[in-house]
């Protein structure tokens, strides 16, 4: 047999692809959707605490958020995932019982907000001073020159490395099959990676991979779209060209009046 | 033009220092402007004009001195508070480019003042009526002109109703065709009675405009009179020689 049939075989078997499709969606996607979704909020949350922590002031902010990114940046995810779904897991007992992800989501949300916050922090940082300077000369406290002026627009600016990070989130998400799941609680990996073992074919792991695409890849252009809509604002309406010559047609007038 | 000169104050500015490090920008700074008077600060760049201002709504905290509105001291208030009374335009408009025109203009009027959605609309579109940019309230400020962008900033800060206008440079970022309309918008302000101090390089207006031209050079006022004693009659010579420069 030659190699590039091996290869067809291995990978592009439909019959091995069917038969592991019917679970990759009804359970699989579910519970990466239900991982992935639930660590991109909580992370996002925490970024931007982090984040807001980061630029402030007081320094009993800004080095507990500077630890906390290098330390949660620096780990290996698995490493981190096992610390918190094993360590924390005694707790998780009483709390939550026997199910793996709450801890599991836990660890995601604090690996991607250590990322997550760095990117907002870039993002608020780039926002021109002279906006603050605009809000805060209109009355607004910091607090609410930051929610209402900075904050939006330097998120805005950082939407595309935002979308870098939940990608890396929703892959990451294979990662709490370390914390030992029951069949009910698997995600697309550990459904095309259980099919692979048993049938020696790894032509469900294929699968399982452009199910990860089929996330990822519009994910992204969704929010390229978005990206561009929050830029440009809503399309154009027809009321745009009726000033272009009341520049000339108002300092005419106001000439007259003086 | 409906802002009502009845909300217009006097503005003192007494013996104003402020030093950033090393760098003495206000040396003794004394200004006065009556009550729905308009004046401008004249000078070269680095004299402390746009610092002064800046001390005027408390953006920077004046070492020492003290600066008044209708005779009370305002170092002691909430600066908030204060800034929602002092209006202030800047060169480069600072509008929000997030938001639409009309949302720059409501945005305070809607969380410092508390005005509910429709109401806050209505000022708003009155102001932008005002100078001139009713169509272009659903616009983001980058589709707009540099000269509209500033009339928008105009008609944000007096949506809400201040009491004294501050300009910084509000024309020297503009295309020189652009600076008449913007320039309108303000003698118009100026001739309904709102109190302003204006930092401008445009001698033309502070000569028409004006009740009070005050020459800054090194963080001190110079010399202050009506337009006509600045323009006509200069007794400083470094007035002299800066008016010889620009005129």
């Amino acid at each position: 047999m030659d190699p590039l049939s091996t290869l067809w075989e291995t990978f592009f078997d439909w019959d091995a692809m069917r038969e592991a499709l019917p679970e990759m969606l009804t359970v699989g996607l579910p519970n990466t959707l239900i991982l992935a979704v639930s660590a991109a909020l909580l992370g996002s949350v925490l970024g931007l605490l982090l984040a807001v922590a980061g630029i402030s002031r007081s320094r009993w902010l800004r080095w507990p958020a500077r630890v906390y990114t290098d330390v949660f940046r620096g780990l290996p995810a698995a490493a981190t995932i096992l610390l918190i779904g094993v360590g924390l897991a005694p707790l998780g007992m009483q709390v939550w019982g026997p199910d793996p992800y709450p801890l599991g989501i836990l660890a995601l949300s604090l690996i991607a907000a250590a990322y997550i916050g760095e990117i907002f922090r870039s993002g608020i940082q780039s926002v021109e001073a002279a906006q603050l300077e605009g809000a805060r000369a209109l009355g607004f406290s910091w607090a609410d020159a930051m929610r209402l002026v900075i904050i939006p627009q330097g998120i805005r600016r950082v939407l595309p490395a935002w979308v870098n990070q939940l990608i890396a989130l929703i892959k990451d998400s294979s990662l709490v099959y370390f914390l030992g799941l029951v069949a009910s609680q698997r995600e697309l990996f550990r459904i095309g990676q259980d099919y692979a073992a048993t049938t020696g074919n790894e032509s469900a792991l294929l699968l399982a991979g452009l199910c990860y695409l089929a996330l990822t890849v519009p994910l992204t252009h969704v929010v390229n779209w978005i990206d561009r809509r929050l830029r440009n604002g809503r399309p154009a309406t027809a009321s745009t060209e009726e000033d272009d010559d009341d520049i000339a047609s108002y300092a005419a007038t106001e000439g007259d009046r003086r | 033009m409906t802002t009502a000169t009845t909300t217009s104050v006097s503005l003192d500015v007494r013996d104003v220092h402020l030093a950033f490090g090393p760098n003495r920008v206000l040396r003794g700074v004394d200004l006065s402007v009556p009550r729905g008077a308009t004046a401008c600060v004249i000078g070269p760049s680095g004299s402390g004009k746009s610092t002064l201002l800046r001390t005027i709504n408390r953006l920077i905290e004046p070492d020492r001195g003290d600066v008044l509105l209708d005779g009370r001291s305002v170092l002691g208030d909430d600066p908030d508070a204060l800034r929602q009374r002092v209006g202030m335009v800047f060169q480069q408009f600072n509008l929000f480019p997030h938001m639409s025109v009309l949302r720059n203009v409501t945005l305070a009027l809607r969380r410092l003042r508390k005005l509910g959605a429709d109401e806050a609309e209505t000022v708003a579109r009155a102001q932008l009526e005002l100078v001139g940019l009713a169509g272009k309230a659903n616009s983001r400020p980058a589709q707009l002109s540099g000269g509209q962008q500033q009339r928008v900033a105009i008609a944000r800060a007096l949506a809400l109703r201040p009491e004294v206008m501050l300009f910084d440079e509000a024309t020297s970022a503009l295309d020189p065709e652009l600076v008449k309309g913007v320039l309108g918008v303000m003698a118009d302000l100026s001739a309904a009675g709102k109190t302003m101090v204006v930092v401008t390089h445009e001698m033309g207006f502070a000569r028409q405009v004006a009740d009070t031209v005050a020459f800054m050079d090194r963080g001190v006022v110079l010399e202050a009179g009506p337009p006509e004693a600045i323009f006509e009659r200069a007794e400083h010579p470094r007035l002299r020689r800066f008016l010889d420069q620009v005129l």
